[in-house]
Parts: C-alpha cells; sequence; structure tokens
C-alpha cells in the first residue's frame, strides 16, 4: 500500500497523555478523541491535519498509558503512518492490533523535516522524503505481526481463527 | 532462563525460550478499567462469540472516573456493568467494594507467583512484585484475551538491577525506582523485563516492592519482577488458595545488562517536571511552592505509605495555601486506615480523604490543577497536563516527601517536619 502526507514533526517522548488528554477519555468514539488529538503540545494540529499526513517523531513515541484511544485518535485524525526512531510498547501493540501502519526508522525519524512531504510504500518499508530527495528503509515487521497486520487487525484473524 | 522467559516458556509449552521469539501464551488473568474495557468490549462484539473464555479469569475494575463524575463516564460504567453481568463475569467490582485496580487485584488474591496476567492498563507491571508476569497491553489485546485466552508476546531481554546498603530513614522503594529512572531513563528499559535484586530488595516491604514494579513502565519496561521469599509468601497467606509456583532466574540465565546501585546514602527523590526521569534528591528541590499535595494512588496508595502520612501529619496542620488530598488503595487499606486511626489524624490536620479512585492522578476528577498551579504527588507521572492545565506542574516523590512539603507548603524534606 502507498501512503503520501505532508509531516508533522515531533521530538523524544511523545507520551500518549498529550497524544489525548485523560480529560477526554470519558469519550472513546474515535471521531471525539480526533478532535483533541495532540491539542496539549501542538494547537495547530487538529486544525491543519489532512487525510493521509504523516507523524514523524522521535524516540519513544506513545510512552505512558495503555490507552488505546492514542493510536484511535491519530488514526481519526487521519494520520496514515507514523515513523519514530523507537516506540513504547504498548503504543506497538496497539497501533499493530488496530491497523494504525507504523514505521521504525532512526534516519528518517532524525533527517525528515517538519512540513516536507513523504510518500511511503508500506509493503517494502520505503520512506520517501519528496522534498529532500531522500530515501529511508524502515524495519521490517516480523512475520507473526505481519500476520496481523495483513488480515487487518488482531480482532480480524481471531475472528478467522474462532470460525 | 530467567523469571520472564520461564513463564512465558511454561505458558506456551515450550521448553525454553530467547528474547526476541513471539510466542502465543496462555493467560491466567485478563484485567480491564472503565476507560479500556469499553473499547475492549466493542471490539469483543465483533469476534461474534457469546461468552468469555472464562468468567473466573476476567477482572473488570470501574476505578477510574468512579464514582462516576458525569454523564459519559456513567455510560461508559454501565456498558461495563452489563457487560459483567451479561458475561457472569466472577471479578467485577462495584462502587463501595471495588479499588484502584493494582492495589485491589493483589489484595483479592488474583495474582499469584508463576502467572500471567495482562491488563488494559499500563501499571498492571505492579504484579511483578509477587512474582507474576505481569505487563500492560491495549483495549484489542484483552478482548483477543477475552475470547481465546491466550496473547502474543514478545519475549523481552531481560536486565537485572542490584541494589545494595541499608536505607536511610525516609527512603522508600519510591525513591529506589525514581532513583533508577533518573539513571537509565524513561526509555531504559524499553520492550525489556527488569529484575530488581540484591539486599536492599530483601529487605523490602511488599508495599515498597509493588510500589517499584508499578513504575517499571516508567522506565518502559515490559515488566518488573521481584524474586519470591517469605514476604511475599507472608503476603499471599490467607489470600491465595490456589496451588502456584514460584519462578526464579537460573544461575547460568542471560541478561542483556546487569546494573549495581549502592543506595547506603540515597536521599529521598523528587521527578521533576514533565519527565519521571527528571529527578534528584530532594535537598536540590529550593523553594518549590505547592498548591496542592496527592497521597494515594496505585504507586502509593497502600497501608505503608498511610502510616507514613499519618506519623508526619500527627500534631500537625496542612499548610493553609495547600490542598492535601489522600486516597487509599482498597476499601480494605481505607478501613484498616481507620482503625488504627489514621484517618482521624488526617481530617485534624486538614486533609482531604476521598474514597479509592483514581481520581486526580490521571487528571480524571477530586483534585484537577489549574493553570499555573503545581502539586508533589505520591503517584507515578508528571507529564505535561497529567494532573490538569497543561500548564500545570507535578513532583513525582515519596509518601514522606509529599506530606512533609503539604505541612510546610514548599517542598521539604520529611527531617525538616520531624527531626
Ligand atoms: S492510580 Fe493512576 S496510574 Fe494507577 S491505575 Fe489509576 S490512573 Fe492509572
Amino acid at each position: 500500500m502507498k501512503l503520501r502526507g505532508k509531516v508533522f514533526k515531533y521530538g523524544d517522548n511523545v507520551d500518549t497523555d498529550v497524544i489525548i488528554p485523560a480529560r477526554y477519555l470519558n469519550n472513546p468514539k474515535p471521531e471525539a478523541l480526533a478532535q483533541h488529538c495532540m491539542e496539549d503540545i501542538d494547537k495547530n494540529f487538529v486544525k491543519e491535519v489532512k487525510k493521509g499526513d504523516i507523524i514523524v517523531a522521535g524516540k519513544n513515541f506513545g510512552s505512558g498509558s495503555s490507552r488505546e484511544h492514542a493510536p484511535l485518535a491519530i488514526k481519526a485524525a487521519g494520520i496514515s503512518c507514523v515513523i519514530a526512531e523507537s516506540f513504547a510498547r504498548i503504543f506497538y501493540r496497539n497501533a499493530i492490533n488496530i491497523g494504525l501502519p507504523i514505521l521504525i526508522s532512526k534516519e528518517a525519524s532524525q533527517n525528515i523535516e517538519n512540513g516536507a512531504i513523504v510518500e511511503i510504500d508500506l509493503s517494502t518499508g520505503l520512506i520517501i522524503d519528496l522534498n529532500a530527495n531522500k530515501e529511508y528503509k524502515a524495519e521490517p515487521y516480523p512475520e507473526f505481526l505481519q500476520e496481523i497486520i495483513e488480515a487487518g487487525g488482531l480482532i480480524e484473524k481471531i475472528k478467522r481463527e474462532v470460525s | 532462563m530467567t523469571i520472564v522467559e520461564k513463564i512465558l516458556a511454561l505458558h506456551s509449552n515450550k521448553s525454553s525460550l530467547r528474547p526476541g521469539e513471539l510466542v502465543n501464551a496462555k493467560v491466567d488473568l485478563i484485567l480491564g478499567n472503565d476507560v479500556t474495557a469499553p473499547v475492549a468490549i466493542k471490539e469483543f462484539r465483533k469476534i461474534g462469540i457469546s461468552k468469555v473464555f472464562d468468567k473466573d479469569k476476567v477482572a473488570l475494575v470501574p476505578d477510574h472516573f468512579t464514582p462516576n463524575k458525569d454523564i459519559q463516564s456513567a455510560e461508559n460504567s454501565l456498558m461495563m456493568r452489563n457487560f459483567a453481568k451479561e458475561m457472569e463475569i466472577t471479578n467485577y467490582f462495584e462502587v463501595g467494594r471495588v479499588g484502584i485496580e493494582h492495589c485491589l487485584l493483589p489484595e483479592k488474591g488474583l495474582v499469584a507467583p508463576g502467572e500471567i496476567i495482562i491488563g488494559a492498563d499500563s501499571h498492571t507491571c505492579t504484579y511483578g512484585a509477587l512474582n507474576a508476569f505481569a505487563t500492560g497491553v491495549g483495549s484489542t489485546d484483552i478482548a483477543a484475551a477475552m475470547a481465546t485466552g491466550y496473547l502474543w508476546f514478545r519475549v523481552p531481554e531481560t536486565i537485572k538491577i542490584i541494589y545494595t546498603g541499608k536505607l536511610r530513614e525516609w527512603v522508600s522503594g519510591k525513591d529506589l525506582i525514581l532513583y533508577t529512572i533518573g539513571q537509565i531513563g524513561v526509555d531504559g528499559a524499553l520492550y525489556k523485563s527488569i529484575e530488581f535484586m540484591g539486599d536492599t530488595i530483601k529487605n523490602l516491604s511488599i508495599d515498597s516492592r509493588m510500589t517499584m514494579a508499578n513504575m517499571a513502565i516508567e522506565a518502559g519496561a515490559k515488566c518488573g519482577l521481584f524474586d519470591y521469599d517469605e514476604k511475599t509468601e507472608e503476603y499471599l497467606k490467607n489470600r491465595v488458595t490456589r496451588n502456584y509456583v514460584p519462578v526464579t532466574s537460573d544461575s547460568d540465565a542471560v541478561y542483556e545488562k546487569i546494573l549495581k546501585f549502592d543506595v547506603s546514602n540515597l536521599e529521598p527523590q523528587v521527578a521533576f517536571p514533565h519527565l519521571p526521569e527528571n529527578t534528584r534528591a530532594v535537598q536540590e528541590a529550593k523553594n518549590i511552592k505547592i498548591d496542592q499535595a496527592v497521597i494515594g494512588s496505585c504507586t502509593n496508595g497502600r497501608m505503608e505509605d498511610l502510616r507514613i502520612a499519618a506519623k508526619l501529619l500527627k500534631g500537625h496542620k496542612v499548610h493553609p495555601d495547600v490542598r492535601c488530598i489522600i486516597f487509599p488503595g482498597t476499601q480494605e487499606i481505607y478501613k484498616n486506615a481507620l482503625k488504627e486511626g489514621l484517618i482521624e489524624i488526617f481530617i485534624d490536620a486538614g486533609a482531604a480523604v476521598s474514597t479509592p479512585t483514581c481520581g486526580p492522578c490521571l487528571g480524571g476528577h477530586m483534585g484537577v490543577l489549574a493553570k499555573g498551579e503545581r502539586a508533589v504527588s505520591t503517584t507515578n507521572r508528571n507529564f505535561v497536563g497529567r494532573m490538569g492545565h497543561p500548564e500545570s506542574e507535578v513532583y513525582l516523590v515519596n509518601p514522606a516527601v509529599a506530606t512533609a512539603s503539604a505541612i510546610v507548603g514548599y517542598i521539604v524534606h520529611p527531617e525538616e517536619v520531624l527531626k
């Protein structure tokens, strides 16, 4: 699958409390969550984000609480993929389980700039920065996780197994 | 093998496992709360089966926005309550019987050594204190596990941390873990298992061990594990009646790293905003005036913590400019505190005592901060906006420092109050 969008760039340790503050967790509908996504660190995110856009961040993205509301909010806001140097482990699982594409690439995370237009080929992990004309390769997923992704998330996979 | 490798192997019918392998393991208990269970229930419905895999192995705990703070949170609780009834879930705890999940489940005997416990809550790692492999996962994960009784795990690398030396007065498990996070960083143990070992740990109470295991996630860890010993046995007596098998690391277990900390001179720690790794000795926190002091949560809402708070508050008053809010972790803890006379001390000192709830810990209700306000707190996170307004601040400390600061109005060493 090919993705293309504008980059919103953030630093290290973007935690789930800023991705979606707890004060909004009382309404778990993805569209409601999306309206407050990132607002504590970036007031303009919700105003500016367009379907297909991409988040590029540093280390330990999604640290903190286990709230699945965080990847749900990002996905519902229109983000097509998150690229980071590393992800917090529960966020990583959640993103895979709900079908939000995430890629690990230290080089892409360090070099791609805010506002850049980036193209991603999810099947190969190729990331192309169209502004800087540079290519990066993300780490491939282990086979086991590839199966979850291909099924369209963990629930779809289990549905096939139990039926 | 290390503790986590052994527990995962036993639960996935493997004779041995190595870090990096992915396994499908059988789980012994699945936890959800009023924030994460509603999302899980929706996912569970999509699978199209009518019953959870085992009604005794699911625990549903409405503790975050309860007693419900608004209509929306009441709807979420209602959805969870109805699901619990429909599925005949044994371990559903209604308001009045509920406690903060990570204080409640061990107390109710739902956690035993060698078991695998997953929870849609990041601080599920608390149960590592009882020699169980316990880890936080997402809502979809628990939906899948409620259906099948299994979940996928990546076998983590293990870091062993050895603590030596006798702790000074007013220094507790909270300071050991804050100091450790300060040393290794908030991603210092990302995806990894930590084994907390050494003579300091052997002398540490179960309450303090739970505080440490609770914050393993604040270093990015998947779990924080302790050995089983007489203290664990004593704690589990009269709580857990089923058979369990404690697990220890083999003498030839392979560790990614072994760290050694001599903690005999460790001072009470303060984690400055906005990361738990911003730790300094309390003496370095100068002239930090506070508006609120929060004592409680799944990190420090147990008897040991309340006893320390009472020891300092006895005969003292909370500073006129400070709101001191005390949250016992469970109804049992609340009742014991009442019996020991601690609650009376708190009220005489001018502190607010709350029914068990997550409340202010996540900026939910019962003590949310205004713009520019500052709190000392015995909780586990001081992220931007964690306890309220994005421009408020949270300083993480142990219960002694929180209480002493509540009395003085500034962050202080407890010695300043009780010499
Ligand atoms: S007390 Fe705080 S950290 Fe613990 S479970 Fe509740 S919200 Fe989470």
